[in-house]
């Protein structure tokens, strides 16, 4: 566990007192919605990565959006950071709370505002749990696409934030493909609405900025999303590999082939095998590399392309292909590759996920980079993929009460991450920077593309008070970092001043 | 794949450092097909037409990057070749449409509703800010969150916020066939029966109505369009895609027009709005074409209130305002962010909106 300070570039300072504060908050808010006391507090030190740690100084739970605003305001007028807070399922660290700031909370926003089956568009509070969405759709013959496997418990606004996506990405897009209007309030506390009931919205595309900002931007108070027609016609394939690189071009191939799967979601030997012992997906045990191919939509297209995706898999050399005959058994197969994670920690006391993302030819090259990396850092990697994007989820395999551990897996992550740099890809897919990649961004990108995005930054939030330390690192930061970090032998940000 | 051809990036930098040095607006070209878009241009002409050639094209990616100055014609063909396209089925609007300016004006043609836009196409982008600073956001990957999504902004931003120099998008395959079904209808009837068949899991990639007749395009895997065809009746026509083309490029007997043609955007069930005129509704309603000479100010009011927006598309009042007019917090949103790029206004001055 690492309990975290800002960075001191990037603390906000101020000197106002908690209790005078309060009593302007309890002017406002009834008292359950301002928790105070540590053993309160406890349950919100931390998001989804819990080896980051911080006791917020303030929750404040609101129940409406006005509440929000005269918050926002007080927190301006006194120079308070703020973080908001949906889900706290976020695996960045984006929530992570601060020891002198507000942690915002909107879990009492949860209700859905509108389901409006003619427009196919349901408008709803931020605090709804992304689930909820397609359960309240799904009488209308209407679902809401993007589903993250934390979709039980990660809400509307955390996925605004972060442009969750999920297995189904490849062909119905992320968060930011689907999602039309969402209201904001800025750290001014004023309203906004960006984007429209329409398909496009007028002016700038601020909807498109805000989408993935890790709650750097504002405050998203209602939210309004697209709904698609349900499927008439789901099939899954499962194909088994005795190669990963058999499996990494079969991903290839069918891609090239114009098949445009609902899922393709590749698992490795290490992942196979600790799923199969959770679930009993019906995995072939020995087996290198899985894929799962899902396909879906009307009737005769679902069948014609599944036709067409058995011939390339057997063409790519898999050894077996089970079809799931019945929704039960499909229901299996992607048990197993929905419970990738809890089955992880099941092999190892903990696990660090990370998130980059390849072009997709570079798959094989990739998974024997983070195996030579494994073994030179001595631990454990287990690999599961939205193959058909190209985003990686390796696992790596820890014990944090081994002295050394979590250093070394914090160092392998890293080391992965610019293997996805220099192959042309990213660092993250979908679980968004925060403050565990934060560093990263610095190799990521030039000094000037970080200034301009400080620069969209203050045009949202002028003094820099809404989530202060994460996501977009300051150059002081990657200075510092740089020197420590020599990147292929260039040294960036040597211009900078260190400290 | 990598074909090499001129790379202006340097020349273009110098170009808008001059200018930034003299101070000297920028008013940035592409093939010049759409400058009846928009509020009327001026400044200096920063040409990008040479700037052109195809970066990265690796098709089984899904991805292309290619210059700005690259002809929208030549991007296709070169996609065609290995049976893809671009999703959001740009319209040309003249033989020299170039990708910078069809991302810049961010049009996106009937398939928008089914396959996405514009906006939705594009993955990253190469581009030089108002401090001649030559910026790289997102990649050539479909996922990637780090960092703003700066690339999604930069389409429908008309040149307002820098000089695109590269863009990389998302592309997908050709569908195997398509077919076009055709209904005559009354308007409440069509808006009706639009809702209902973009509902329906069935292969729609277009749905428009001219006033008269409801088209309905299907694509897909060849038995699947003719089992949906079957499915939903109509006339069947043998239209070949060429319905579809005119309609995007504006060529039908509609856009004749002697009148102001304004496009709003709304959600797709709204009732008609009550502006004088001739309507034509695309994208299953989420797309309306108004001829009319009703006063701006009536046409943004009626937008606004259907929970949308206007945008005066050909118009005689190219001084007035174009775009729908932005309020309060939106407007002051709006010019923060312009000004984050552009902080000495040079590029494509006026082009948007009045005061920026
Ligand atoms: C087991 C597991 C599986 C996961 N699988 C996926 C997956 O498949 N795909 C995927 O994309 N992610 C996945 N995640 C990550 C996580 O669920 C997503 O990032 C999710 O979008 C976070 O939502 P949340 O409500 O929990 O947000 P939080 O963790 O509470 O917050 C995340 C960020 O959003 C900000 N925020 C929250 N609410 C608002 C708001 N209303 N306005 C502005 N900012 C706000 C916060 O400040 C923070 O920066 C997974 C996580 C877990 C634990």
């Amino acid at each position: 566990m690492i309990t975290t300070h800002p960075h001191p570039s990037e603390k906000i300072h101020h000197q106002v007192d908690r209790n005078r504060l309060l009593e302007e908050f309890r002017r406002l808010l009834p008292p359950a919605s301002i928790l105070t006391e540590a053993e309160a507090l406890r349950p919100y030190e931390c998001d989804g990565l819990s080896m980051y740690r911080c006791l917020p100084w303030v929750v404040l739970l609101p129940e409406n959006v006005e509440q929000i605003q005269r918050i926002m305001k007080i927190c301006s007028r006194h120079g308070v950071p703020v973080v908001a807070r949906g889900g706290g399922t976020g695996l960045a660290g984006s929530a992570l709370p601060l020891e002198n700031g507000v942690l915002l909370v909107l879990s009492k926003l949860n209700r859905i505002l509108e389901l409006d089956p003619a427009n196919r568009l349901a408008r709803v509070q931020p605090g709804v749990r992304n689930i909820v969405v397609s359960e309240a759709a799904r009488p209308y013959g209407l679902f809401y696409a993007p589903d993250p496997s934390s979709q039980i418990a990660c809400t509307l606004g955390g996925n605004i934030a972060e442009n969750a996506g999920g297995v189904h990405c490849l062909k119905y897009g992320l968060t930011t493909h689907n999602v039309l209007e969402v209201r904001i309030v800025t750290m001014d506390g004023e309203l906004v609405t960006l984007g429209s009931g329409g398909l496009d919205g007028p002016g700038l595309d601020l909807l498109a900025l805000m989408v993935g900002s890790e709650g750097l931007l504002g405050i998203a108070v209602e939210i309004a999303v697209k709904l698609l027609p349900l499927p008439e016609d789901t099939q899954v394939v499962m194909a088994a590999f005795d190669e990963v690189e058999k499996a990494g071009r079969a991903v290839s191939e069918i891609i090239a082939g114009g098949l445009l799967p609902a899922g393709l979601e590749m698992m490795d030997h290490a992942i196979i095998r600790a799923a199969e012992d959770f679930v009993g997906a019906g995995y072939p045990a020995e087996a290198e590399a899985i894929l799962i191919v899902e396909f879906d939509g009307m009737r005769e297209q679902v069948e014609e392309d599944l036709a067409r995706a058995l011939g390339l898999l057997d063409a790519c050399g898999a050894y077996r292909l089970d079809v799931a005959a019945t929704p039960a058994d499909r229901q299996k197969l992607w048990a197993g590759r929905k419970s990738a994670f809890p089955a992880a920690g099941r092999i190892s006391p903990d696990y660090y996920c990370m998130d980059g993302t390849i072009p997709r030819r570079f798959l094989a090259e990739t998974l024997k980079k983070i195996a030579d990396l494994s073994r030179q850092y001595g631990l454990a990697v287990a690999n599961v993929f939205h193959a058909g994007d190209g985003n990686l989820h390796p696992l790596i395999l820890y014990d944090a009460a081994k002295s050394g551990e979590l250093a070394r897996a914090e160092q392998l992550g890293g080391a992965i991450l610019e293997h996805c740099i220099a192959v042309g890809g990213t660092i993250t897919g979908e679980h968004g920077v925060g403050i565990e990649k934060i560093n990263q961004m610095c190799l990521q990108f030039q000094a000037n593309e970080l200034q301009q995005f400080q620069a969209v930054k203050r045009a949202f939030d002028v003094e820099g008070l809404l989530n202060p330390g994460k996501a977009v690192p300051s150059l002081h930061r990657c200075a510092e970092w740089g020197a420590m970090h020599v990147h292929q032998g260039r040294l960036r940000f040597s211009d900078i001043e260190r400290f | 794949m990598s074909v090499s051809a001129n790379d202006q990036t340097l020349k273009l930098q110098q170009a808008v450092a001059q200018a930034l040095a003299h101070n000297t607006p920028l008013n940035i070209r592409g093939g010049g097909s759409k400058a009846f878009y928009g509020r009327a241009a001026s400044g200096e002409p920063l040409c990008l037409r040479e700037h052109c050639g195809i970066v990265n094209y690796h098709p089984s990616e899904l991805v292309v990057t290619a210059r700005t100055g690259t002809l929208l014609t030549e991007l296709e063909r070169i996609l065609a070749e290995e049976s893809q396209m671009l999703a959001f089925e740009p319209p040309h609007f003249g033989e020299t449409a170039t990708l910078g300016g069809t991302i810049a004006c961010g049009f996106s043609g009937p398939r928008r509703p089914f396959a996405g836009s514009a906006r939705d196409s594009v993955l990253g982008c190469r581009i030089i800010n108002g401090k001649a600073e030559v910026l790289s956001f997102g990649g050539e990957v479909i996922k990637n969150v780090a960092g703003f999504d700066v690339s999604r902004l930069m389409a429908g931003a008309m040149g307002t916020l820098g000089v695109l120099l590269e863009v990389s998008l998302k592309v997908l395959p050709q569908p195997e066939a398509e077919r076009t079904c055709r209904f005559e209808l009354p308007v409440f009837g069509a808006l009706d029966r639009m809702a209902r068949l973009a509902s329906e899991p069935l292969p729609v990639s277009g749905l428009s109505y001219d006033g008269c007749a409801l088209h309905v395009r299907l694509s897909g895997a060849e038995k699947a369009v003719r089992v949906a065809a079957a499915r939903i009746g109509g006339d069947q026509t043998e239209d070949d895609g060429g319905y579809w083309r005119a309609l995007n490029e504006q060529r039908l007997d509609f856009f004749r027009a002697e009148t102001n043609v304004w496009r709003l955007s709304l959600p797709p069930a709204s009732q008609p709005l009550a502006l004088s005129g001739d309507w034509f509704y695309d994208w299953a309603g989420g797309l309306r074409w108004l001829k009319t000479d009703e006063p701006a100010e009536a046409v943004f009011t009626a937008a606004e209130r259907a929970r949308g927006h206007a945008v005066l598309f050909k118009g005689r009042n190219r001084g007035a305002d174009v775009f729908q007019p932005l309020t309060g917090k939106l407007k002051e949103l709006n010019r923060n962010i312009k000004q984050a790029f552009d902080p000495g206004g040079l590029f494509n001055p006026q082009r948007m909106y009045r005061d920026w």
